[in-house]
């Protein structure tokens, strides 16, 4: 399993490589067009005055045996979720992955859409799906913020858990601030406009995000996996080798005392101490 | 001087070139770009792009269904969640897909999906098609 898992992580790591160049893309459209002079208003940037009700989006694994990866997520989930709760904020459950599933249904949380088989190697299309679902909600003004509770992969060795909000976006400035920064360029001609532009790029941005959510965390899965499996592994060996000794120091007490017994009982039946030699040495052969 | 397009996918990237001319079709209509085009961002609609190939050897066609072009500095960003090279067009489910389409759209006009599916459809048809000719 460590070496499946070993597989695993460097085919997620290319795959999370090999998504990165659409979302960079992406992000420097939205660049260009802040620079444009799009006007910030879409459904997706706005905040609600008040927050009423929070959606969770949790990405976690569908299989366990992968060491800490699904309980730090599920646990950092339900701590977002106990501190909303105790001001009052409404909670709604999108859960990813079905060991995410299992912990809230089994504690009589209500869970609102849950998505089983997408984690282990995600696709685009899954990532629409939760996408669509999470904003047509917030649109609609069912739930006023999202957060999106994923682990982030850093590298083989670190992963980070990562508690985002999700929705509503930040202000377009502030995406393309944060984005490649590239140089200023001539002004840019918008078909059909700026703002039309900008209302059917910012779903793709949302249903890009989530993506690269799914493939970190997917990467982070096996990374997980790999380490909590050479953990086993070694921690196996290492028990074989201790009860090994224990099994041949038992045995070897056992045989002792026998020798001993026997001895014992020649000695107790009389007889020349010459014989008793003989017999002793004969004793001895036998046994080894 | 040629414009480097880049065709780009969520997943990867599809296809890269140094290219002579590219022909899309956003909102307005169709509109090639040329090297020292001035900077653009558009919509692209469900249409055929062609990529003309810098030596002029080849021309590239590919099956774009959504997505959106981006021009600036002598390079072409064509970002697009589903987009197909002619060669890996399956001729005959795009044409069973017509028809499903075609049937779903007698029985209801107001069906969005299907016409919309039906756009599609004629597109691989017309890509593939100009492939294989």
């Amino acid at each position: 399993m460590e070496l499946i898992a070993a597989t695993r992580v460097a085919k997620a790591q290319t795959r999370a490589n090999q998504a990165r160049p659409y979302a960079a893309r992406i992000t420097s459209v939205i660049e260009d067009l802040a620079k444009g002079g799009a006007s910030a208003s879409h459904p997706l940037l706005e905040a609600p005055e008040k927050i009423r009700k929070v959606a969770y989006v949790v990405i976690a694994g569908d299989r366990g045996l992968a060491g800490p990866y699904n309980s730090t997520v599920i646990r950092a989930a339900e701590r977002e979720l106990m501190a909303r709760s105790a001001e009052g904020i409404g909670y709604s459950l999108i859960l990813i992955g079905k060991k995410a599933r299992d912990y809230f249904a089994f504690r009589n949380y209500d869970v609102d859409a849950f998505y089983e088989g997408i984690t282990d190697t995600p696709d685009y299309e899954s990532a629409r799906e939760v996408a669509e679902y999470v904003s047509d909600q917030f649109i609609d003004g069912d739930i006023d913020q999202v957060i999106l509770i994923f682990t982030e992969f850093v590298s083989i060795g670190t992963q980070k858990l990562a508690v985002r909000q999700f929705l509503p976006l930040e202000s377009v400035e502030t995406i393309a601030e944060v984005g490649s920064g590239g140089e200023l360029t001539a002004a840019f001609e918008f078909e059909p406009s700026a703002d039309g532009v900008l209302e059917s790029l910012l779903p793709r941005y949302v249903e890009s995000r989530l993506y690269s959510a799914l493939l970190d965390s997917s990467a982070s899965e096996h990374a997980n996996r790999q380490r909590a499996m050479k953990a086993a592994t070694d921690n196996a060996e290492d028990l074989i080798t201790k009860l090994g000794r224990q099994l041949s120091s038992a045995r070897q007490a056992a045989i002792t005392t026998e020798i001993m017994e026997i001895v014992g009982g020649a000695e107790a039946l009389g007889g020349g101490d010459d014989d008793k030699n003989d017999q002793v040495a004969q004793i001895l052969q036998q046994t080894n | 001087m040629p414009i480097h397009v880049e065709f780009v996918s969520p997943e990867r990237i599809i296809f890269t070139a140094e290219a002579k001319e590219i022909i899309v079709r956003t909102s307005d209509g169709e509109i090639g770009f040329m090297p020292g085009h001035v900077p653009f961002v558009g919509v692209l609609q469900v249409a055929e792009a062609r990529i003309y190939d810098a030596d002029g050897s080849t021309v590239h066609s590919f099956a774009v269904h959504r997505g959106f072009v981006e021009v600036a500095n002598n390079h072409c960003t064509i970002l697009s969640d589903v987009a197909e090279a002619a060669a890996d067009i399956d001729p005959d489910r795009a044409e069973i897909a017509q028809r499903n389409a075609e049937e779903a759209l007698a029985a209801d006009k107001e069906d969005a999906d299907a016409a919309a599916a039906l756009r599609r459809a004629q597109v691989r048809i017309e890509v593939s098609k100009k492939a294989s000719a």
